[in-house]
């Protein structure tokens, strides 16, 4: 009898990863009909910094193409850049950073990648500015508490990037796994101040107050979007970037405080 | 009735008897619960990149993060023994109102996501925490991203395991030793530390090694917590996260290296964990 | 506590009231530095939880004692001793010693409890695992030793202590038979130098006589019977005492030597003067047996009745008889084995008259009058 229950379980734990598989695999639920119309579900790959644009982008996408279903993973480019050669299923990749993207394509997982947006770093602070942070050159000062991408991702090179250009050093007391968790930091008051994007102190609204870098010391960082060479739903992941790098993606972009390519 | 030397002897050669024979509907289960256990490791192994595994052990930000691993999990091992054994002993031995409340308080970090504990802590000990202001504003001390804050995750989530193992040896106890002890003459303190202690003494050490193995491999709730810094808050399971990222291969050395010293610590002990059963 | 010496030689005079559930205790109890009481009593009496009362382990709901002119506790006055500092010694059935302290820390641990530094502490028990005959096991661990070792290393914890009381609760009733034998000698001796009070709780006749100075039988939390053993041996007033000390016990209404029994039937007794209602006791080796009606003789007692049974009771063969009345008759093996008594056999009983044991029925408990406080402690008949 416990032999019997024991192949019972394993037959559901085998069922339940099939039932899974199939709904990402759906290879025959993702291709277009004789009309032209797309349907199936499209697994898109983000930079966590696009979260809010790209939310957005998906909702209006869904409208216009009704029958798709737009999945987001927003994490950190280069763990997704991991993830997606180790083989996770998803349709589109768009990465803020060229090098994530970069090591995509030498692997074989992405073509053709399209600049889509930049984007340029900010000083994050919380409402009150308990540090009083004014400047880049804040940011050495002793004592204050400040957040930093590490260094591995994207938002972490770019900020080593800004104090390259101007000339300081800044000793974080945390180094946070993406560009979020620097701004929940921030939030919750924890730090000091913290670099993000400027998309971040954006999106954030009330919650953070940013400070401009001077154009000259700031370092910006290109978004490239590409479809996935083994993607499910190759049609409708294509009418996805289409749609990103039409006037519509654009308006929603730049309103989100991407700056063009 | 024979003296207290027979039936041990008696019962142990049964076991041994009784153990020869397993019959198969719980072999076979058994047979697949530990090549379930068995593959993930077996994957681990494989796979490591076995010729850049010198290199990276040596290099020195291993070596903080392992360092610091191993401090703190011990730290917070003596922090839950120094506050979690009384606690126990409230638990099993009082009859406070409140304790089926209290019972259920110290399970809370076990069904509670180790991030969501991490925020917890975040809202009671942080900069602006109900605790962590005052801490702040009159003492100027601030506790996240600091070891100490390591620590304390790694103390929140670790706790119950040692409280829950040490409560149910104390209500397991012979209340009579600790009655024989009270007619001999012995205050109440007395008895815990001569009697009561030493009659639990192999729970509390099962107990104290399950929430040391718990604090070491704590994750969630120190990354929120306490951050990640090399060589202040980046413990060892932070750090393969962080390498899981761009370094694969580093993240697998990582976590064979995590695994080969817990596994030579919990064995070198489990000869004392393993000595429990009836004291006398 | 005196240091040396003997204890302070303080009488114990309490008088309990406990409440476990639907449970009640209400006994008074006195003793004498130097008497040994032994409390009898069937499964439920009461006796391990008088026992625990008076150590301090189980609150009184109400009542008083006092231990060597010192209240321990007093109900009213909301007086109580936690049992640490009571100086009660205990010991349990189980010898309860420490498993993970070897016999001479066990025999040590009251002394170092109170502050006694260690080499003194230990010299004293070492003279005292000497006394009990035990000086060569001093390092062993409890789980090393045997049930009567145990014990012995049990009773000295508690005597090198010197208390004031010393209650022991079933102390040979762990042990076999043949170790049982020799312990109950040697704990004689024991309790024979021990200067103080000993209350011994035992559910063993035998070992109530030997050790015993006076008894005290407890049914359903009250007393039912006090005084020395021998008078509550020949005067039983319970059937539990009967059947303890081997007795046939009859209730009766007695006049002019004939006593009418409640159960029914007569008996003839030698004794004219006691009239009303009465006990009386009957050896079974008085009663003898016959398998055809006895020809009249000296006997002044002769009926009939039904054999229900026969068991080995010693060198003996006790045999259950039911009629009017009913009795156990002791007769030889051989004499069994004469005359082929099966059950539902048709026998006849004869006994001489002298041998009936007639008593009121008055309430008193005997020759020895225990409690202190004439209100409690009465045995209910």
């Amino acid at each position: 009898m416990p032999m019997v229950l024991a192949g019972v379980a394993l037959a559901g734990v085998a069922l339940a990863g099939c039932g899974n598989g199939s709904g990402s695999n759906a290879a025959s639920g993702g291709s277009t009909s004789p009309a032209g119309a797309l349907s199936g579900t499209v697994t898109v790959f983000a930079a966590a910094s696009l979260t809010g644009s790209f939310g957005t982008l998906g909702k209006q996408f869904e409208a216009a193409h009704p029958g798709v279903t737009v999945k987001f993973n927003f994490a950190a480019s280069s763990a997704l850049a991991e993830s997606i050669s180790q083989g996770a299923p998803a349709d589109v990749f768009a990465s803020a950073s060229t090098k994530s993207m970069d090591s995509a394509v030498e692997s074989g997982d992405a073509s053709d990648p399209t600049t889509f947006a930049k984007n340029v770093m900010e000083i994050a602070v919380p409402p009150a500015n308990p540090g009083a942070v004014n400047g880049l050159s804040d940011l050495t000062r002793s004592g204050l508490k400040i957040a930093l991408c590490q260094p591995q991702v994207p938002c972490g090179t770019t900020a080593l990037e800004v104090f390259d250009n101007a000339k300081i050093t800044v000793k974080p007391v945390t180094l946070g796994a993406d560009v979020k968790a620097v701004l929940t930091a921030v939030q919750l008051g924890e730090v000091d101040a913290g670099v993000v994007y400027r998309t971040d102190v954006q999106a954030a609204g009330a919650k953070v107050k940013g400070i401009e870098i001077p154009a000259g010391q700031n370092a910006s960082t290109s978004y490239p979007i590409a479809t996935l060479t083994s993607a499910p739903n190759a049609a409708a992941a294509r009418a996805f970037v289409d749609y990103v790098l039409s006037a519509d993606g654009t308006k929603v972009l730049t309103e989100a405080g991407f700056a063009n390519p | 009735m024979t003296g207290p030397r027979g039936p041990d002897r008696l019962s142990s050669e049964l076991r041994q008897a009784r153990r020869a024979a397993t019959p198969w509907p719980l072999a076979a289960p058994a047979v697949l619960a530990v090549a379930f256990l068995l593959l993930p490791l077996a994957g681990l192994l494989v796979r490591a990149p076995w010729r850049s595994l010198g290199s990276l052990v040596g290099d020195p930000l291993v070596r903080e993060a392992l360092r610091l691993s191993l401090l703190s999990a011990s730290l917070a091992t003596a922090l839950s023994l120094l506050v979690g054994v009384p606690l126990a002993w409230v638990l099993a031995r009082t009859r406070l109102p409140g304790r089926p409340l209290l019972r259920a308080l110290v399970t809370l970090p076990l069904v509670l996501p180790p991030v969501v504990g991490g925020v917890a802590l975040l809202l009671a000990l942080g900069r602006r925490g109900i605790v962590g202001q005052y801490l702040d504003a009159w003492f100027g001390i601030t506790i996240p991203f600091t070891t100490t804050a390591v620590v304390l995750a790694e103390t929140f989530v670790a706790m119950p395991f040692l409280v829950i193992t040490v409560e149910g040896a104390l209500r397991a106890a012979d209340v009579r030793y600790e009655e024989a002890s009270a007619s001999l003459g012995a205050s109440r303190w007395t008895t815990f530390r001569r009697v009561t202690l030493p009659l639990v003494a192999p729970s509390v050490t099962a107990g104290a090694v399950l929430c040391w193995a718990r604090a070491l491999g704590e994750f969630g709730a120190t990354i929120t917590f306490a951050g990640n810094f090399p060589g202040t808050t980046q413990t060892m399971p932070i750090a393969v996260y962080i390498a899981l990222e761009t370094d694969p291969d580093a993240a697998i050395a990582l976590s064979l290296v995590l695994l080969v010293v817990s596994i030579t610590i919990l064995t070198a002990l489990r000869d004392r964990i393993v000595r429990s059963g009836p004291v006398g | 506590m005196t240091g040396d010496g003997d204890p302070a030689s303080g009488a114990l005079q309490a008088w309990v009231v406990a409440r476990q559930g639907a449970f009640e205790l209400d006994v008074a109890v006195t003793a004498v530095p130097g008497e040994v009481l032994a409390v009898l009593g069937p499964n439920g009496a009461g006796k391990s939880t008088l026992l625990r009362t008076l150590a301090g382990l189980v609150p009184l709901a109400d009542g008083q004692v006092r231990l060597s002119d010192r209240v321990l506790d007093d109900v009213p006055a909301g007086i109580r001793t936690a049992p640490e500092h009571r100086g009660i010694g205990l010991v349990f059935q189980d010898y309860l010693l420490f498993p993970h302290l070897t016999a001479l820390d066990n025999v040590a641990y009251g002394l170092r409890a109170r502050g006694v530094r260690r080499t003194a502490a230990r010299q004293s028990a070492r003279r005292w695992l000497d006394r009990v005959g035990l000086a060569g096991h001093a390092s062993s661990r409890p789980r090393q030793l045997s049930g009567g070792e145990a014990q012995r290393v049990a009773l000295a914890r508690a005597l090198v202590l010197r208390p004031h009381l010393l209650l022991l609760d079933e102390p040979l009733a762990a042990l076999d038979a043949g170790t049982r034998l020799s312990l109950r000698t040697d704990l004689r001796r024991h309790l024979t130098s021990y200067g103080g009070p000993a209350i011994v709780v035992t559910h063993d006749a035998v070992e109530a006589m030997v050790l015993a100075d006076r008894l005290m039988v407890l049914e359903h939390g009250r007393i039912v019977q006090e005084g020395a053993p021998a008078e509550v041996a020949r005067h039983p007033r319970t059937d539990y005492v009967a059947s303890l000390v081997g007795v046939n016990l009859y209730r009766g209404t007695a006049r002019d030597g004939r006593v009418a029994l409640d159960g029914g039937g007569t008996l003839v007794a030698a004794e004219h003067a006691t009239t009303g209602p009465v006990y009386v006791a009957l050896r079974p080796s008085a009663v003898a047996l016959h398998r055809q009606p006895p020809t009249p003789g000296s006997p002044r007692n002769t009926w009939t009745g039904t054999v229900s049974g026969l068991e080995a009771v010693g060198d003996r063969v006790r045999v259950a008889v039911t009629g009017s009345p009913p009795a156990f008759a002791d007769i030889t093996p051989a004499a069994a084995a004469d005359l082929g008594l099966v059950a539902a056999d048709q026998v006849w009983m004869t006994v001489k008259a002298s041998e009936l044991v007639v008593y009121p029925i008055t309430g008193d408990g005997g020759d020895d009058e225990g409690a202190a406080e004439p209100d409690h402690g009465r045995p209910t008949t």
